[in-house]
């Protein structure tokens, strides 16, 4: 039958210049955006740029069927975020993968080990003790008198103590800390810190601990070196430095005195010396924001486990007859007071928390207290140093194997394409640089990385990018085999070649995207690439490869099926199309006696 | 390059062309045999689980003036496990521990770094807990089950469900072999590989999907002649698009060749070097299986079918007739369409093409009739 060229007329085909317009403006838009930006690289993953990978996989306890869930991720990524960013890193991610993992990734230069402390640990809620407060900048002078000072309410009360500069620096008020022996009576601070220093069973002397071996009780107004140091300490704490917060609060066990920052009800920072933690974030059963009946105001509710009320109820009664501000615990969430409430008499089996609290404060105490022991506990499935140098090697490594790949590609395409080639390599470059810019932009968007992976899998994306470009040559290949002359061979092998396009890309981004899904760690990345690629191809394809080819096949070059141009009839056997009837040979089932001719 | 053109063109037309359909049974049966000696070796050997899934550390060294021998001695020391030390390109040690937690790790890589006389800073370590392999094994599970139902819906939607079913024999052929040949080789199995495997999901089917497009091309009309059973079309879809086929694989495998050639040659072992292996591998056995398998299998399926069978008969008689009278079979087909009206009315419509007549849909490629006019 004649073959009457159908008016097919859809934008791509009738204006194709209009469409590679339109591609290559988004191009130049993307890149200009991407220079704009500032990035001009990926982000480069641990593996590549170097650091330490943690992998945490929450365990879900017995008897707590729904502990894993959503919230609960979300509030141990904020904490671990905290104390890994407390480290004095920057850039270092916490996330979530997958319902029950948290990928934990610091940038080189830290130290790792103690990153692994960090992350590797629940997170630690103590009541401690306070035994002394201050403005959280670091004290001009320690003063040898002691200043009477009130510091007044605990922190979360709604007294204004941003100009209080209580210089307690080498005394302050001296406390009955819980110590096995407790006095009521005011003592040197000294004298009021060995003893506390007491109760420590077995100091280790770590960075952050101000613990000596031998705590030697004297009573003499000389503080020992431990106490001199811890004072020390306290004297230079700045607060409103990230780096000095968290390395103070690094290394201190429970049992020691410590120092720590907090900040109070208005938001400014202030620093304390707490003595050893009587009851820790286990003991606290649950706790939770309510609205206080009497007073209208918004309140914290704290239910303690029976061992901890116990020992609450021994705290509270040893606190509430004490001056201010020894009549304050601090609530210590890994080494930051997250607030200070004062006791006015002995509690045990609940407390209530008041204060300037508003809805959302009074909230997020309450899930300090009740996730500060985290409800999930991590267990470290693998942990990946990896130093710049073979980070750099990898990258290194990776590069070279795509632009083997891709001159590989590109060779077996010259050879067998010939002059089709060219479309093939254009639409190439085209893909390659949408994938650069889009990775790149990628990662100040969405905080994509690219890791050693994800490489791999932009180079096995070549081999599928260029598959899509054989099956449309060889659609069009096929058109003129059967006698069309170009033009009408592309447009009718076009919308053959977009179904099979079109269907297979599918299956491969249904691949990326089951993959994307379900891993967790290196193979998301993998998979990432692989589905942008995908998606990428389609777009090329589309909006490049074919009009381009609706282009040229307007050029005598190729419409006049010049030998190089790799459509020479000729050469592609086009043949009259005579009827040719030759069977299959063999019929799969019985004997067929068919008579060849 | 001519040569091939015109392979192609005669492959296209049918002239020449192997009989993928009728010697399915030695392929079946190779298939089967290679799968048989894939569980076989999976059964008896086993697979060789990396670090990933056992537990344990690797550490990578700087160049180091230690032998791997010293190396060795020494890590077994720091760790009381058995230690595998490799050299590697860099003049550096690859030291994989098994066994180990990932808090002993640590004081093993400070260990090494005396011994090994190399500041630990420069240490690479790799320290994996004993459950991350299970992880990452149920993930791939999960994926894996997942992925199939998908893709077997979706074909069977696109395609239909017979197609859907041989692309999923095909789709656990090509990972049982490539799992078998981990097994037999003693290829060391990593996250790499995990991620190489779940890949080929993808890729296995891609050239699948390309023949069974063909294929449901040629066989839109096919109750509407009796000149050919549908096996018959089916193979010559395989044939023509036999080419199509060749050069997608060659180009998939390329970059993944110039990806194992520079993880193997330039890192030692690694990641690269897993992703690539398995890909490799997968790749080449979802080439094999979309053409030796997957389509002969549809055809299998197909011709059970009631109304192909009846096609099959009527194409036979009509043969049969044909030799009976000495015509020659290759007589042109009068030009009328409806010298088959008589079977029931097929439910795949002809192609919409406007007119009263009953006439050939326009695309009707299977019929080896022309169809555009000679300029």
């Amino acid at each position: 039958m004649a073959a009457p060229k159908k008016g097919r007329s859809h934008g791509a085909q009738s204006r194709p210049g209009r469409t590679l317009a339109f591609i290559l403006i988004a191009m130049v838009a993307l890149t200009g955006g991407m220079f704009l930006s500032g990035h001009t690289t990926p982000r480069l993953g641990i593996d590549l740029a170097g650091g330490t990978s943690i992998t945490l996989k929450a365990k879900s306890e017995p008897g707590q069927k729904n502990a894993v869930n959503q919230t609960n991720m979300n509030t141990a990524v904020s904490i671990i975020e905290r104390r890994v960013n407390g480290l004095g890193v920057t850039e270092s991610e916490v996330q979530t993968q997958g319902s029950d993992n948290i990928i934990v990734n610091i940038p080189k230069g830290t130290n790792e080990a103690q990153a692994r402390e960090q992350v590797g640990t629940t997170a630690q809620l103590y009541f401690r003790p306070v035994i002394t407060v201050a403005a959280g900048a670091p004290t001009p002078e320690p003063s040898a008198s002691p200043s009477g000072s009130d510091k007044g309410k605990a922190t979360d009360k709604a007294t204004d103590k941003a100009a209080d500069k209580a210089t307690d620096g080498g005394t302050g008020k001296a406390s009955s800390t819980p110590t096995p022996t407790p006095t009521a009576s005011a003592t040197p601070q000294g004298r009021a810190v060995t003893d506390a220093l007491k109760a420590d069973s077995s100091p280790t002397p770590s960075a952050g601990s101000s613990a000596s071996g031998k705590p030697t009780p004297s009573a003499s107004s000389t503080p020992d070196p431990a106490t001199a140091a811890l004072q020390k300490k306290f004297t230079d704490l700045d607060c409103t430095d990230k780096a000095a917060r968290s390395q103070v609060t690094s290394g201190v066990r429970p049992e020691d005195t410590a120092v720590a920052c907090g900040k109070n009800s208005s938001g400014q920072w202030e620093k304390y010396i707490l003595g050893p933690a009587e009851v820790n974030g286990k003991d606290v059963d649950k706790a939770q924001a309510t609205i206080n009946q009497q007073t209208g105001a918004w309140v914290v509710n704290m239910d303690f486990t029976g061992s901890g009320s116990k020992k609450f109820a021994k705290i509270t009664s040893k606190l509430s007859q004490q001056q201010p501000p020894m009549n304050q615990f601090a609530i210590v969430l890994d080494g930051d007071v997250v607030s200070a409430p004062s006791v006015s008499s002995t509690l045990s089996g609940s407390a209530e928390i008041s204060g300037s609290f508003d809805q959302q404060s009074a909230q997020d105490l309450a899930n300090v207290l009740s996730y500060g022991a985290l409800p999930l506990s991590f267990q470290e499935q693998s942990v990946t140093t990896v130093t710049a140098a073979l980070g750099g090697e990898q990258l290194h490594a990776g590069l070279i194997a795509g632009a083997i790949g891709l001159l590989l590609v590109v060779i077996y395409l010259v050879v067998y394409y010939r002059g089709l080639s060219l479309i093939a390599l254009a639409s190439l470059m085209v893909s390659a640089i949408l994938t650069y810019v889009i990775m790149t932009l990628l990662g100040p968007a969405i905080g994509f990385a690219l890791n050693l992976p994800a490489v791999c899998g932009a180079i096995v994306a070549i081999g599928i990018t260029a598959d899509s470009f054989i099956v449309f040559f060889e659609r069009i290949r096929d058109e003129i085999r059967e006698g069309r002359s170009l033009r009408p061979s592309v447009e009718r092998a076009w919308p053959r070649a977009r179904r099979t396009i079109l269907v297979s890309d599918f299956v491969s981004f249904l691949a990326a995207a089951v993959l994307f899904v379900v891993t967790v760690g290196k193979v998301q990345g993998f998979a990432f690439t692989l589905g942008l690629t995908t998606v990428l191809d389609v777009v090329v394809v589309f909006l490049f490869t074919k009009p381009l080819m609706t282009l040229l096949a307007r050029k005598k070059f190729f419409a006049s099926g010049h030998p190089w141009s790799g459509l020479d009839p000729k050469r592609l056997g086009a043949k009259p199309p005579l009827r040719r009837t030759r069977r299959a040979p063999g019929s799969p089932v019985g004997p067929v006696d068919t008579k060849e001719a | 390059m001519s040569k091939l053109g015109h392979l192609g063109a005669r492959l296209i037309r049918g002239e020449v062309g192997y009989d993928f359909i009728g010697k399915r049974k030695i392929w079946y049966g190779i298939s089967i045999l290679i799968t048989i000696t894939a569980i076989v070796g999976l059964a008896v050997r086993g697979l060789n689980m990396g670090i990933e899934f056992e537990g344990g550390a690797v550490f990578t060294t700087p160049k180091t003036s230690v032998s791997a021998g010293t190396a060795e001695r020494s890590a077994e020391a720091a760790s009381g496990h058995d230690a595998i030390v490799q050299e590697l390109g860099t003049g550096g040690l690859r030291i994989q521990i098994s066994g180990v937690d990932t808090a002993k790790s640590d004081q093993i890589k400070t260990e090494l770094a005396k011994d090994l006389n190399v500041p630990e800073a420069k240490i690479n370590a790799d320290l994996v807990g004993p459950s991350w392999g299970e992880t990452i094994a149920n993930k791939a599970w999960t994926g894996l089950i997942v992925f199939m139902i998908l893709v077997v819906i979706y074909l069977a939607i696109a395609f239909e469900w017979r197609m859907a079913i041989a692309a999923l024999v095909a789709l656990i052929h090509d990972i049982t072999i490539t799992v078998g040949i981990y097994a037999l080789v003693g290829f060391e199995v990593t996250t790499g590989t995990v991620i190489g495997l779940l890949t080929i999901l993808g890729y296995s089917l891609y050239d699948t999907v390309v023949v069974f497009d063909s294929l449901k091309e040629g066989t839109k009309d096919i109750t509407k002649q009796t000149r050919y059973t549908y096996s018959e079309i089916a193979n010559r879809s395989i044939n023509g698009t036999l080419v199509r086929s060749i050069n997608t694989t060659v180009v998939a495998l390329l970059p993944v060749a110039g990806l194992l050639f520079i993880g193997g040659g330039f890192l030692g072992a690694g990641m690269l070097n897993d992703i690539s292996l398995s890909l490799f591998v997968g790749l080449a056995a979802g080439a094999y299986s979309s053409i030796f398998i997957a389509t002969p299998l549809v055809a299998d399926l197909k011709e059970r079918d009631p109304q192909i069978k009846a096609l099959k008969k009527r194409v036979l008689a009509k043969r049969a007739a044909a030799a009976a009278k000495g015509e020659s079979a290759e007589a042109p087909e009068p030009q009328g369409e409806g010298d088959d009206f008589d079977d029931d009315p097929s439910d795949d419509e002809a192609a919409a093409v406007v007119g009263p007549r009953n006439q050939p849909a326009s695309r009707n490629r299977g019929r080896g009739r022309p169809s555009g006019k000679r300029r």
